[in-house]
């Protein structure tokens, strides 16, 4: 729960761009004391990833319309109702 | 449109909310890993056999393709245009049970002069594009837009049809019988599937892949020129449209293709036509965005890829790898308010959001004959 988190993210379709045209990105989110999920990790992306334009990437509390997110391969809208809420945690 | 996708190494798992992992509701087995339109969950399996069986019942459906017929396949290098191409490959691969039956070309405009790009990133982008078009053995044109600016104006004229080709159904299964039947007798020792390839590599060797004499600055700064003289952003991007037309339309009647296919995924079709009636282009809304196009008389333009959705296409390139290159544009990170086409953009594609079932209802609403528009929109 408590434990930093490795995970690997890639960009594309145009999206890089916003990100120093680095379409694949390793990066390890911080320990915090509530486990993390999609909406805090959007919010990590945008403070510390984004290059430039964040109006372009993130919206609310969601990514844009028209940006397509897939966890794992796996359509993220298979996973979540409407509002991001999945949990993530580290398997033993 | 954009992507973004992240994986977690292995010693991570996510642990879904109540809901439990949903099952593809064809095979009802497997585990579902997207959903498109309303809500249909589709394993990875069943989702490929329905984006191939789209395609063909798309081509097969509208029979305007005869057998043997010269098809260029236009490709821009974005998402929808390469899984065309890579539907193409598929369809006319020697395994599938009921083979398309035509010759393809590609063709790729570099709009480079245009947006503005330096030479570095032009050429960059087409060796790119180059290695996924030789990996095809298609033959392929490589067209630089400044090359526009010498056309003749002939191109603005409308061909007459290179042949009566009636089209009714019976005529139709009577040219594919009647193509199967002269390849028999043409090579008896081969069959029909090694006759198409036989076919496909003669094209190749006969004429060089066609890469068009280096442009020179001068040319660019003419094109430059002139898109600079348009004031406003609609207006370039319609301008940019009118030209990229006519150099693939000048391309086919030169090297003699009777058919072109073009990429426009149903989201960009709908935004296409929303823009065009706000453009003023409403009475040429069937045309522009229905499967075929006659205007142009012996040239026909296709959409086959009308029906899919661009995120089918963006999931389905992802899935099995199908190579795209994105070359920014005009429109590029440019404001939302920037161009009219870029504003219904952002409307349709945030409309969709919030009601899936947006994309679908704009663009099925013209009828597919060229009669009256229903009043009103959508």
């Amino acid at each position: 729960m408590a434990a930093p988190i490795a995970i690997h993210l890639e960009f594309g379709g145009g999206a890089e761009l916003l990100f120093g045209s680095v379409k694949e990105h390793h990066v390890t989110l911080p320990n915090q004391s509530e486990p993390w999920d999609m909406k805090q990790l959007l919010v990590w992306i945008r403070g510390n990833m984004l290059k430039e334009r964040p109006e372009l990437f993130v919206q609310g509390d969601t990514v844009r319309p028209g940006i397509l997110v897939l966890i794992n391969d796996a359509d993220w809208e298979l996973m979540v109702g409407v509002l991001p809420e999945c949990v993530l945690c580290v398997k033993d | 449109m954009c992507q973004v996708d992240e994986e977690y190494n292995g010693q991570l798992e996510h642990r879904v909310t109540p809901r439990v992992s949903k099952k593809c509701v064809k095979c009802k087995e497997n585990t579902a890993v997207l959903i498109i339109r309303a809500g249909d969950a589709f394993c990875r399996g069943c989702f490929k056999e329905y984006f191939i069986h789209k395609f063909r019942a798309m081509l097969g459906k509208n029979r305007v393709i005869f057998p043997g017929e010269k098809v260029l396949l236009a490709v821009s290098g974005g998402p929808a245009s390469s899984s065309m191409l890579s539907q193409v490959q598929e369809g006319l691969s020697r395994d599938a049970p009921k083979k398309l039956r035509f010759v393809p070309g590609i063709i790729y405009i570099d709009e480079g002069g245009a947006s503005g790009q330096s030479m570095e990133e032009r050429e960059r982008a087409v060796a790119q594009l180059e290695s996924v078009f030789r990996a095809t053995n298609y033959h392929y044109h490589i067209v630089h837009l400044e090359q526009v600016l010498s056309l003749p104006s002939s191109v603005l004229d409308a061909g007459s049809s290179a042949t009566e080709k009636p089209q009714t159904g019976s005529s139709y299964k009577a040219a594919v019988d009647q193509f199967i039947q002269t390849k028999k007798n043409q090579h008896p020792d081969l069959s029909v599937e090694n006759a198409q390839s036989h076919l496909s590599s003669l094209s190749m060797h006969e004429v060089e892949n066609g890469v068009t004499s280096p442009i020179t600055p001068e040319h660019t700064q003419a094109l430059q020129k002139l898109f600079a003289s348009v004031r406003t952003l609609t207006a370039k991007e319609d301008l940019l449209h009118t030209l990229r037309q006519h150099l693939i339309l000048h391309t086919a009647r030169t090297q003699g293709y009777t058919k072109v296919m073009m990429g426009d995924s149903c989201s960009r079709l709908a935004i296409k036509l929303l823009s065009n009636i706000s453009l003023g282009r409403g009475a040429s809304l069937a045309t522009d965005t229905g499967f075929s196009d006659p205007r142009y008389g012996d040239v026909v333009i296709v959409r086959p890829m009308r029906d899919y959705s661009s995120k089918e296409i963006a999931y389905y390139n992802r899935m099995f790898d199908i190579p795209s290159v994105f070359i920014p544009g005009l429109d590029t990170k440019a404001q939302d308010k920037a161009s009219i086409q870029h504003l219904t953009e952002s409307f349709v594609t945030k409309l969709q959001t919030d009601f899936p079932s947006t994309v679908s209802t704009i663009y099925r609403h013209p009828p597919p004959s060229c009669s009256t528009l229903p009043a009103g929109s959508s």
